[in-house]
């Protein structure tokens, strides 16, 4: 117990005080569990220290061209994102534990809030939530407690990071919880609706899906509200610059990764979570909700609304556990969409789409290379069918700079040939072509 | 003072007993203490319930806080206005407050206070 800071003179003293000697203090816990060694290496000094860690971090690969993506992108961000961020006022990823004192915080998120809601074109968002993955299955349980059904529809199309985490939440709860397989590349529609009945809660699916597609899904949205079901899309923020948003195909609660708007690709994060809802849903909705209102005197002030539905107050029966949000993130999502405007995100989007179009010419036109899919649109990510092993000829692309995309068959059965490539407004014409070469070379 | 037809529990429900029909709602003492009430969670019609389930929730400023049915039954009704006007439960909690209808399976009460019991109770909390 040598990182419990008492000295072994505190602890006589204190176990004297008790009238108990060390074993007997943990007589209770079985031999088995009383771990002796935890076999870790010796202390070293700081300066050892900082050289082991600058020779872990020299095994990345950090000059690499990204085309890599699946749910993390690799777009511009403005150095005006991390000078206002990094202000004393904002630099703290927690919302204090009286908020009504921070109202530049309560403000902050509910622009946030605002941001989001015009973003998805929702009427309600949060004040956000751990990640994408987090805020789908948060969706996926309010779904549950709104229909007060058991079964969820998820499509293979939705990524699946998410559905990892999704199994991995709902692996002990009774829950009913049913895949379809994607049919090419486009959500099932087929296997959806045959499988949606009186027991459902809800349809996930995501927009544009894992695998670049875009869809539009207001026809899924009145089959399950016709059996009184929700639907739940997931989206890509940026790309809201210029699709159909959930909000117009009818979707119920909008969930998605923010790391798009403006946050760094960290591995692990901190990402963001957001989510968005209908109004009358708005008190199933987990997670922190930021109101405006009027003070005694007429002033508008900002508070934490609806908190009465929170596990502070209202314990095992609160709405979901979540008690915390990730300010920061929200802020700096919020700092990067003021900053890029309407017309900037829509231009964003624009030429991500451009370039992704232009990139999967270039690809293909290697020989023996083929889009994977043949549906009608995608965003800025499809798949490439390749003449080899993807995750072979990736491993030979980052020797050549390049994080070429994710090889599909991690995830997919069958996919071994499959590179899912992503391409983002900071990709040059250049960085397209010398791609295609590098790819013709090792292939 | 409470309406002395009423029955009566320790969580300060209150129940009307028609024949084989009870309506059900909050007292005045319930009322008071949740403050201004913003909102009401009712339950879904043909819900079976049992003495003690959750019936209802009642949301105000200050805390949401479940309402345990007085009696075994079957939803039949819920008051419909109370999702426009929630405050009726704080202006008229006896009458145009109450939650919902139920159709009893059993008429046993012996759980249950009379008006002067439940005043008897009020003054030792």
């Amino acid at each position: 117990m040598s990182f419990i800071a008492n000295t072994p003179e505190q602890q006589k003293q204190m176990l004297s005080e008790i009238g108990l000697s060390m074993d007997g203090l943990f007589a209770d816990v079985p031999k088995e569990f009383l771990q002796k060694d935890f076999n870790l290496p010796s202390a070293m000094s700081e300066f050892d220290v900082r050289n082991r860690l600058a020779e872990l971090a020299g095994k990345n690969h950090i000059d690499l061209t990204c085309f890599l993506g699946g749910g993390f992108y690799d777009h511009f961000i403005p150095a005006a994102v991390y000078a206002i961020i990094g202000r004393s006022e904002f630099y703290t990823a927690y919302t204090p534990y009286q908020p009504e004192l921070s109202q530049g915080t309560l403000q902050a998120i509910f622009e946030y809030q605002s941001m989001i809601c015009r973003l998805t074109d929702m009427e309600a968002s949060n004040a956000s939530l751990y990640d994408g993955g987090t805020a789908l299955y948060e969706a996926m349980m309010m779904a549950l407690r709104i229909t007060n059904r058991n079964k969820i529809l998820i499509d293979d199309s939705v990524n699946p990071i998410y559905r990892v985490m999704i199994h991995s939440y709902t692996k002990n709860l009774s829950i009913d919880l049913e895949e379809t397989k994607n049919d090419q590349g486009l959500a099932n529609r087929k296997a959806l609706l045959e499988k949606l009945d009186e027991n459902t809660a809800a349809i996930i699916v995501q927009n544009p899906n894992f695998f670049g597609c875009v869809d539009d899904f207001a026809d899924l949205a009145d089959a399950a509200h016709k059996k009184g079901a929700l639907l739940i899309v997931s989206c890509y923020p940026i790309s809201l610059g210029i699709l159909k948003t959930p909000g117009a195909m009818g979707a119920d609660i909008v969930t998605g990764e923010g790391q798009s708007l403006g946050l760094a690709m960290s591995f692990g994060g901190p990402y963001l979570g957001f989510m968005a809802t209908k109004k009358e849903y708005v008190r199933k909705m987990p997670g922190r909700i930021v109101g405006r209102t009027k003070d005694n005197q007429g002033r508008t002030g900002f508070v934490l609304t609806l908190q009465a539905r929170e596990q502070h107050i209202r314990r095992d029966k609160a709405t979901s556990n979540i008690c915390s949000n990730e300010a920061l993130c929200a802020l700096t999502a919020l700092v990067y969409s003021s900053l890029l405007g309407k017309e900037g995100l829509k231009q964003t989007a624009q030429l991500c789409a451009d370039k992704a179009s232009y990139a999967l010419q270039r690809l293909t036109a290697v020989k023996n290379v083929r889009t994977r899919f043949q549906a009608k649109w995608f965003f800025n990510e499809f798949v490439v069918e390749l003449p080899a092993n993807a995750a072979e000829v990736a491993g030979k692309l980052i020797e050549k700079g390049f994080a070429a995309g994710f090889p599909l068959s991690r995830y997919y059965e069958g996919m071994e040939n499959s590179l899912l490539i992503a391409v983002t407004e900071k990709r040059t014409k250049q960085q397209i072509g010398m791609l295609a070469e590098a790819l013709e070379a090792v292939l | 003072m409470a309406p002395s037809n009423l029955f009566y529990t320790k969580d300060h429900e209150w129940a009307e007993i028609n024949g084989d029909t009870a309506i059900i709602g909050i007292t005045d003492y319930a009322q008071h203490s949740l403050g201004e009430i913003t909102f009401v969670e009712l339950p879904a019609a043909q819900k079976k319930l049992n003495v003690h389930d959750a019936l209802a929730v009642v949301e105000s400023s200050k805390a949401a806080s479940d309402v345990y049915s007085p009696l075994a039954g079957e939803v039949v009704e819920v008051n419909e206005e109370l999702s426009s006007q929630p405050e009726l439960i704080n202006q008229d909690c006896y009458k145009a407050g109450w939650l919902c209808k139920l159709k009893i399976s059993s008429p046993d009460t012996k759980h249950l206070m009379n008006a002067a019991q439940y005043e008897e109770y009020l003054k030792t909390i």
